[in-house]
């Protein structure tokens, strides 16, 4: 997708979205009647336009950051991937009869840096999205993921993770595959490999479906990206049984890149262009090259035992709880 | 006394000790319980001696921590660890409740600290690690305390050269802790993962029900997969499934004996047989010394299983 599409504007943007009519309206306006003096009075408005788009997106609450994280247009793994590397190699199949769309996996050579690099990938217009299961891996996916895993350790590459999906897909054959299995061999998998992992959530993070690509080194999060324990949705209507509860389940699950790495969980965030990643592809793909690279340079100087050390140590220190005095 | 006399007198005392001890409707009830499966009226005390199963169709009810370590350990064996660890509220979470009182509500359901008990025991003289979760406190879900119990039972077990068995009991992971519950996924893995490369034994035990991120963490890492019968496991609960795929799900769906069919799980072993299998697989597989590993397998990276 190129860089000049429109943007289709968000629910919390309506007060742009007038604004930016405004804007168009005079700007015709102009055209049709070159001599009034309006000029002045646009770039005004461009300004209010930006200012308030910077307040609006300095305020934003956790289901904002929701929506831009689901923002059909935001940028895929395979957007990424082409991005950081047009000669990218495609690396396809679990080897046991299934190519999972939902995972894509490949060769990338970031700056200097030669990666494995696997992501979970959505899918832009209906056909693609029904080909991705709408970024829904099933077992097979998380299998390909697993040989991948298996590929970076044997050459020694650090391996990359894309992730951006609402979940593991809860379907019958994904149950009759043991997508339960596939998901926990590669947590215990991802603890044991000797090379740099790093995980960036681009997207969603949602729950064990994105934990099976995301126990890493370190994890970055893009600004608007949200990780949880289970979809707000499903928070809201288990623990209220409503609907209509999902902003109050994305406020209390602290789901949000800022408030994740205030509680120690990622490592960094990777700021967005203003209005989200989806306004502007080539940065964003830009930045986050950049914080991964800047990664993998200082994980790429720790020994194999020291990489596999940190990560079980980073884990292992996970968690909140009192310990009672024994009496 | 004459023969008629004493038969009268005998007649009189226990038509006094009835009209002594009336039961109440909660008491009656108490000393009946009516099978799920067959509906069969049980009595309660022989249902207990037949280790909570259904003498007449096999159904498996579901019990408790202590009474599953009452079954599967040798008398007096069990010392508990870890039994002080307590949830916090990370998040000040509150839905129609607030989190802090979930937790004592759940506490006074089950008489139980926490949804795990860990702790070492003997099997037929066997030491093991043990853990075992229980449903009836908040529904097994796992937060951080599970996962660091978990954790540091397999540590435990990786220091002390003993076999691990968890039998686990679960609907998942315990959202009222958020990203923490998800990363106890990861925790426990990663302890599992050490366990694994001191090529000591694991032993998971599935019983009814083991669900959501609890299935998908260290319940299905096991070396052995056992299941109890009828027990439901899955990923993604049967509701969940249906309302996506829009259709109705076939009853065996998800049951152990589908499980096993599918090649899911390694044995599916009734109650009053799990010790014993336990036991067999234990002994069968004595650990090695510490640094004794078989050669190259510690870098071995299964790419399946």
């Amino acid at each position: 997708m190129d860089n000049n599409r429109k943007v289709v504007p968000l629910e919390f943007e309506q007060p742009l979205s007038l604004l930016s009519q405004q804007i168009d309206a005079l700007e015709r306006q102009l055209a049709d009647n070159p001599h009034v003096e309006l000029e002045a009075d646009i770039v005004q408005l461009h300004e209010q336009y930006i200012q308030l788009k910077r307040s609006l997106y300095a305020n934003l609450r956790p289901i904002d950051h929701l929506a831009i994280a689901r923002h059909g247009q935001r940028p895929y793994t395979r957007d990424y991937f082409e991005r950081w590397d047009p000669d990218w190699i495609e690396i396809h199949g679990d080897r046991h009869g299934a190519d999972d769309q939902a995972m894509v996996g490949g060769l990338l050579c970031m700056g200097d840096i030669n990666v494995v690099a696997v992501g979970t990938q959505k899918g832009r217009n209906l056909r693609d999205k029904q080909q991705c299961n709408f970024g829904m891996p099933q077992p097979e996916g998380y299998r390909k993921a697993l040989r991948l895993f298996a590929h970076a350790d044997k050459f020694g590459l650090p391996l990359v993770c894309l992730i951006d999906t609402p979940g593991a897909y809860p379907g019958m054959n994904a149950e009759e595959h043991n997508q339960a299995q596939a998901i926990a061999m590669n947590l215990r998998e991802l603890a044991r490999l000797s090379v740099p992992v790093l995980a960036v959530i681009t997207g969603e993070g949602g729950s064990g479906g994105a934990l099976a690509i995301g126990v890493s080194n370190r994890i970055l999060m893009l600004e608007h990206s949200v990780y949880s324990v289970i979809s707000p949705e499903g928070c809201a209507s288990i623990l209220w049984r409503s609907a209509d509860k999902v902003a109050t389940a994305c406020q209390s699950m602290k789901m949000t890149a800022r408030e994740l790495l205030a509680s120690g969980i990622i490592e960094e965030v990777v700021e967005e262009p203003l209005g989200g990643a989806h306004c502007d592809y080539d940065l964003a793909a830009r930045k986050i090259k950049e914080a991964i690279v800047k990664h993998l340079n200082l994980l790429m100087k720790l020994s194999a035992a020291e990489l596999k050390q940190q990560r079980f140590s980073k884990y292992r220190k996970i968690g909140c709880f009192t310990e009672l005095p024994v009496c | 006394m004459d023969l008629k006399e004493w038969f009268a007198n005998r007649r009189k005392g226990r038509e006094a000790a009835e009209v002594k001890q009336p039961l109440t409707t909660e008491e009656y009830c108490a000393l009946w319980t009516q099978c799920f499966q067959c509906r069969e009226l049980l009595y309660t005390s022989d249902l207990r001696a037949n280790l909570q199963v259904c003498p007449k169709c096999q159904y498996h009810f579901r019990i408790g921590a202590r009474q599953r370590i009452d079954q599967l350990a040798d008398q007096d064996s069990w010392s508990e660890l870890a039994g002080n660890l307590a949830s916090d509220d990370p998040l000040g979470f509150f839905d129609t409740d607030s989190y802090p009182n979930r937790l004592a509500e759940a506490a006074h359901k089950s008489g139980l600290s926490e949804a795990v008990l860990t702790g070492t025991c003997l099997v037929k003289q066997e030491k093991i690690a043990l853990a075992v979760m229980d449903f009836s406190y908040f529904g097994g879900s796992m937060g951080s305390v599970v996962g660091e119990k978990v954790t540091r039972l397999a540590e435990h077990a990786a220091s002390e050269r003993l076999p691990l068995v968890v039998v686990a009991s679960s609907g998942g992971a315990r959202m009222q802790e958020g990203i923490l519950s998800l990363m106890q996924m990861a925790k426990t893995s990663a302890a599992l993962a050490a366990l694994h490369d001191e090529g000591l034994l694991y032993i998971s035990v599935l019983t009814e029900p083991t669900f959501g991120g609890v299935t998908a963490s260290f319940a299905m890492l096991g070396d052995f997969i056992i299941a109890e019968p009828g027990a439901r496991i899955g990923f993604a609960g049967r509701r969940v499934i249906e309302q996506t795929i829009h259709q109705k799900l076939p009853n065996e769906f998800q049951t152990a004996e589908h499980l096993l069919k599918q090649g899911h799980v390694d044995m599916v072993v009734e109650r009053a047989k799990l010790k014993d299998t336990v036991y067999r697989l234990v002994v069968f597989h004595p650990a090695p010394h510490k640094g004794a590993r078989r050669p190259d397998s510690s870098k071995r990276l299964p790419v399946l299983g």
